[in-house]
């Protein structure tokens, strides 16, 4: 795992400053600062609605914010700077592969201006890229789950924009898929010096990948920095509501649901019906969850 | 995000990042020749539906009471041409036929097909929706209503070359168009909000034009609901100078956005991530198919299905890409309700079909048998 806080000069892909979203009242995002630099992988983790996709949402533009998003130069992003994976994107009937990663180049075109011979040629070459070419003319609709991942990660590498983020890249996919897409998404990191930002479930996963971890609960940044110092077994049985337990497999972090028969009865039964985020703090039983004695070595 | 690229700024200039690196341009052109089909409007389907406008146009010019052979009425048409050295062989009252009656109603009708064609693919396009067609957003009941009233009641919107009952249809139909986008606060809403706006305005003209129709005597009742049914009654070429231009300058700026509608198939959220403002886009696109459909209404009437249905036989037949569908529906619903319109001046003749029945008659069989022979579920 390289952290690229250690290989520190790197020009800032991004930075972020006091970000709060609120919808209808409700707060959303508290005050986020993220610093991202070129060619550096920031996972962000947290329960599900601790804000994550919307952080992304709000680097992209797609939500009004306050506090500032700025690219190195000051300038607010747009779509030839940072490209979505979003988390569930649509997959229109009829339209074929090479259609759909040619959006990607929309922001590329003028207004009213067609598809030039070079971004055909940049759908292409990425087709060819990401081993997609003999797909390019197969309905995206009719592709497997990788495949269509594969597709859409094809069309913001297609946007040619220095910042990627990716909104839970893999949750609907198995295994083999998952490590796949990561894997691709890391090589396109290291041979083009992408800056990346994902929101992950998998800690593990987003352990591996990432350089830097992020981890958000209910609109706040709880920890930030290298995945063993923000992945500690007490904070997250805390945040997730669920006892976990961190080992170090194979100079690998792996977070786990701790053993069952090591928390026989201290289970919270409430469990089931509290909402997950609110109830977190007020949860003390949970403190008295032994950690298990093979934890990661920093515990 | 705003969009911040000014209207004409040309494709920014590649750049030099790692990922532009361009392979020899060789080593790209099968994989190209394999996505270029994807994505390009082929000649040959736009030949081919050319081919067909240009059949129906004959057909259209040569069926009537007065018998007109094909060779010379393609010799009067040739020989109006300036520098071109035939003389036509039909007879002076042939010629009047030709020029004076068949032709103008030909070319009106392929101008409202063409409207109505390329507004039902424009209103599919930004609300996402298969059902929409150029009616959705209160047209139809604008103008019936607008129609009502300067039929029944005398009001006289008329100005110049304008008579009053179009004038009437067409402000009629642009009002109810511009408050369904008042209610759904604009067309930056959603597709679904501005699509309800239509459903409300659509209802309350339509009550307003029930009763105002029920206030008049037979004789006018009669003549409103026979204009409501949809026909391509001509007096000469006023009426294809009145559409003409609508078509042109509407039909150009759909073609120019029909990209467009590609980008906002993805939805607002992904649309403009990628870059679009679908809000803008969307404006540009309703205002002018709506524009063009209130002038083909002006002119003829509601004539029901074509815009529901010929964008969706060119999505069964050639593509589904807003690129090959905005300009083939315009072609296609010029040929079909040119083609349609000659059955309703010959089927029962010396009388005529109103051909609003005759669209849906023609229209609904041949869609439900492309429905059954392609793919349903790719609609």
């Amino acid at each position: 795992m390289t952290t690229s806080t250690e290989v520190a000069p790197d020009p800032a892909a991004l930075v972020c400053r006091g970000l709060r979203v609120a919808f209808r009242g409700r707060e959303v995002l508290g005050g986020i600062d993220v610093d991202l630099a070129a060619g550096e992988w920031l996972g962000l983790i947290g329960p599900n609605g601790a804000g994550k996709s919307t952080l992304l949402r709000a680097i992209v533009g797609l939500v009004d914010h306050d506090g500032t998003v700025a690219l190195a130069d000051g300038r607010t992003p747009a779509a030839t700077d940072v490209a979505l994976v979003p988390q569930a994107p649509v997959l229109p009937l009829g339209m074929t592969v090479a259609e759909y990663v040619l959006l990607g180049r929309t922001a590329h075109m003028g207004w009213l201006a067609r598809e030039s011979r070079a971004d055909r040629s940049i759908v292409a070459t990425t087709l060819r890229r990401l081993d997609l070419d003999r797909f390019a003319g197969h309905q995206v609709a009719s592709l497997s789950g990788g495949e269509a991942q594969r597709v859409v990660v094809a069309r913001a590498l297609a946007q040619q924009a220095p910042l990627l983020l990716l909104d839970e890249p893999t949750s609907a996919l198995d295994l083999g898929h998952q490590t796949a897409v990561l894997e691709l998404v890391d090589d396109l990191r290291r041979s083009d010096g992408l800056a990346i930002v994902s929101a992950m479930h998998d800690l593990t996963t987003a352990a591996r990948f990432a350089d830097r971890l992020a981890l958000i609960n209910m609109g706040r940044m709880v920890a930030e920095g290298p995945p063993d110092v923000v992945l500690r077994a007490d904070r997250l049985s805390q945040i997730y509501t669920t006892p976990l337990t961190v080992r170090t497999i194979d100079h690998e972090l792996v977070v786990l649901p701790a053993p069952r028969t090591a928390i026989q009865g201290q289970r919270p039964t409430s469990n089931q019906s509290a909402p997950r985020n609110e109830a977190t703090y007020e949860r003390d039983e949970l403190q008295r969850v032994a950690p298990s004695p093979e934890v990661a070595p920093g515990w | 995000m705003r969009c911040r690229r000014s209207l004409f700024r040309r494709r920014s200039v590649v750049t030099d990042r790692a990922s532009v690196a361009l392979p020899a341009p060789d080593v790209l052109v099968d994989v190209e020749v394999a996505s270029d089909r994807a994505y390009r409007l082929s000649g040959t389907s736009v030949l081919v539906a050319l081919g067909v406008v240009v059949a129906v146009g004959l057909l259209s010019a040569t069926s009537g009471a007065a018998g007109l052979p094909v060779d010379d009425v393609v010799g009067a048409v040739l020989a109006r041409i300036p520098l071109v050295d035939i003389d036509s062989s039909l007879s002076a009252r042939q010629e009047s036929i030709l020029f004076q009656i068949r032709l103008p109603r030909m070319v009106l009708g392929m101008l409202v097909g063409a409207s109505l064609g390329m507004a039902g693919a424009a209103y599919q396009g930004v609300f996402r929706n298969p059902l929409a067609d150029p009616y959705l957003l209160g047209v139809s009941a604008g103008a019936g209503f607008g129609a009502v009233l300067a039929l029944g009641f005398g009001l006289d919107l008329g100005w110049g070359p304008f008579d009053a009952l179009p004038t009437a249809a067409f402000v009629g139909s642009l009002l109810a168009v511009a408050a369904s986008a008042v209610i759904a606060r604009g067309t930056a809403s959603s597709p679904a909000t501005l699509l309800l706006g239509g459903v409300a305005m659509a209802a309350l003209f339509s009550a307003a034009q029930t009763y105002a129709l029920q206030q008049l005597n037979e004789t006018l009742a009669r003549e409103v609901l026979s204009w409501l049914f949809g026909q391509l009654n001509t007096s000469g070429w006023r009426q294809v100078w009145i559409l003409g231009p609508y078509v042109v300058v509407c039909g150009g700026v759909l073609f120019a956005h029909r990209r467009h509608l590609d980008v906002l198939r993805v939805g607002d959220d992904e649309a403009r991530a990628l870059g679009l403002n679908p809000a803008r886009s969307r404006l540009v696109v309703i205002v002018a198919a709506s524009l063009v459909t209130a002038a083909a209404v002006s002119v003829s009437g509601l004539i029901a299905f074509v815009g529901l249905v010929v964008p969706h036989i060119i999505r069964l037949l050639v593509s589904h890409s807003y690129r090959v569908i905005v300009p083939l529906s315009a072609l296609a619903g010029a040929a079909f309700l040119a083609f349609v319109d000659v059955g309703a001046r010959t089927l029962v003749a010396p009388s005529e079909l109103p051909v609003g029945v005759i669209t849906a008659l023609v229209g609904a069989p041949f869609f439900a048998f492309v429905l059954w022979r392609g793919n349903a579920t790719t609609i």
